[in-house]
């Protein structure tokens, strides 16, 4: 218990040992622990965020679905419109090809017609003359008669 | 064992290894009479106490040092693999210590010193691993130390004065250093001249009562650990003189009680040390 150098010896020790802790053992260890911390926060912060963009990807993804669905029935209800135009457009193509081939097939009755009828007519003054040539049992001169007979011809 | 009786027994135990210098003309223990002074193992506690203030404790020394490299040794490994990544084992152990150190320098000390917490980290885990050399059984070391011809051996360099009073002398010098170096050497001596009593007729008054405040510091500060640490070893080793078959029912709760003191001990040394610095940085 006698107090002697050994104090002396203790207390440049501890000054060593202080030293070397200041220099060697606490820097490291704190900056460890605070780099350790600050990559907690930032993987919380980060986490933080990405929820957020997910939610924020979610409510996009929403919007842009909804706008799809809106433009799909607009294009839908076009297309039925369209449809509908053109079924009425061909209709109505049709119906006036209709009239136009009735019109047609009329007039060339009507041509038909005209022709028969004249063609009966020179039938008819033919016949007649042949009839009368009969009746009279000579020959008519047609040429003489041909005025009356046109006359005839004209009234049938 | 060179101890007879129990009386001799305690004492050989709480001898120091001592070497130490012999003056001239010294008559040693065994009759032997040194011709001229000379540096040598002290063989009896009569010799150590001669040789006076020009001897070492050897075991004092050796165990502190030993103890505070492995320390340092330890943590220096931890600190260089240290990752950022999740830790653990050794890392786990130092991280919690250091966590700790700081809270205590974070609570206690108010000024700004990146030396303050190292500084405490240091006490702290050495005194705490010096003291934790009590919890080895009294005789398993100096047994040993005796089989390779030591004649004393004792190993928790906190049961020895120089040890403790090594330390705190260490924590004193730094109390004014920076008292000098916070305050100035004139803002120093004001506080030591003006406190408690702001007035000119009292600054003697003051001035007696502050330096014996300055200078019980470190006094405190190592006859606390001491104390405590030495009663300890103490009670250890009149237990070790009980009879074998009755010594652990009473080794056992000491010893576990024990690993309280150990702790508390070197935490109340250092957080004491930490409040003694923030003292000396408080400039008014």
């Amino acid at each position: 218990m006698n107090i002697n150098l050994t104090l002396i010896g203790q207390s440049i020790a501890f000054f060593i040992f202080v030293w070397f802790c200041v220099k060697y053992v606490w820097p490291p260890i704190t900056e460890a622990m605070a780099a350790r911390q600050k990559k907690i926060a930032d993987g919380l912060s980060a986490a933080d965020r990405a929820s957020l963009d997910l939610e924020l990807a979610q409510e996009k993804a929403s919007k842009e679905l909804q706008k799809a669905k809106e433009e799909a029935a607009g294009l839908i209800d076009q297309a039925n419109k369209r449809a509908a135009q053109i079924v009425e457009a061909s209709k109505d193509d049709a119906r006036k090809e209709g009239e136009k081939i009735i019109e047609q097939a009329k007039a060339e009755i009507q041509q038909e017609r005209v022709q028969a009828r004249d063609a009966l007519r020179a039938e008819v003054a033919t016949l007649a003359v042949a009839g009368a040539e009969k009746i009279l049992e000579r020959s008519v001169d047609a040429k003489a008669h041909s005025e009356m007979l046109d006359k005839l011809a004209a009234e049938l | 064992m060179a101890a007879d009786t129990p009386v001799e027994y305690i004492k050989h135990h709480l001898q120091n290894l001592t070497y130490g210098k012999l003056p001239a003309g010294y008559e040693r223990a065994d009759g032997t009479v040194v011709e001229e002074a000379t540096w040598t193992m002290a063989r009896t506690s009569q010799e150590a106490m001669d040789m006076g203030f020009m001897a070492v404790h050897v075991d004092t020394m050796g165990w502190s040092i030993f103890i505070g490299v492995v320390f340092l040794a330890l943590f220096r490994f931890a600190a260089k693999r240290a990752t950022t990544d999740t830790p653990t084992g050794l890392q786990n152990v130092v991280e919690m210590t250091v966590e700790f150190v700081q809270g205590i320098v974070r609570d206690v000390f108010h000024g700004k010193n990146p030396i303050i917490a190292p500084l405490a980290l240091t006490m702290f885990v050495w005194i705490f691993l010096m003291n934790s050399l009590k919890l080895i059984p009294v005789d398993y070391i100096p047994s040993i130390a005796h089989a390779m011809g030591l004649e004393y051996f004792k190993i928790v360099p906190t049961t020895d004065p120089n040890g403790t009073f090594g330390i705190s002398i260490g924590v004193f010098l730094l109390i004014l250093f920076y008292s000098f170096k916070v305050k100035g050497p004139g803002g120093f001596a004001k506080e030591l001249s003006f406190t408690p009593f702001n007035h000119w007729s009292l600054v003697p008054f003051n001035l007696v009562l502050e330096l014996l405040a300055l200078i019980i510091k470190p006094v405190s500060l190592a006859l606390r650990l001491f104390g405590n640490m030495y009663a300890g070893e103490v009670v250890f080793i009149l237990i070790a003189l009980l009879p074998l078959w009755v010594q652990w029912t009473l080794n056992v709760p000491w010893a576990i009680f024990h690993i309280l003191v150990v702790t508390l001990q070197a935490f109340i040394f250092t957080t004491l040390a930490v409040v003694y610095l923030s003292a000396a940085h408080e400039d008014h």
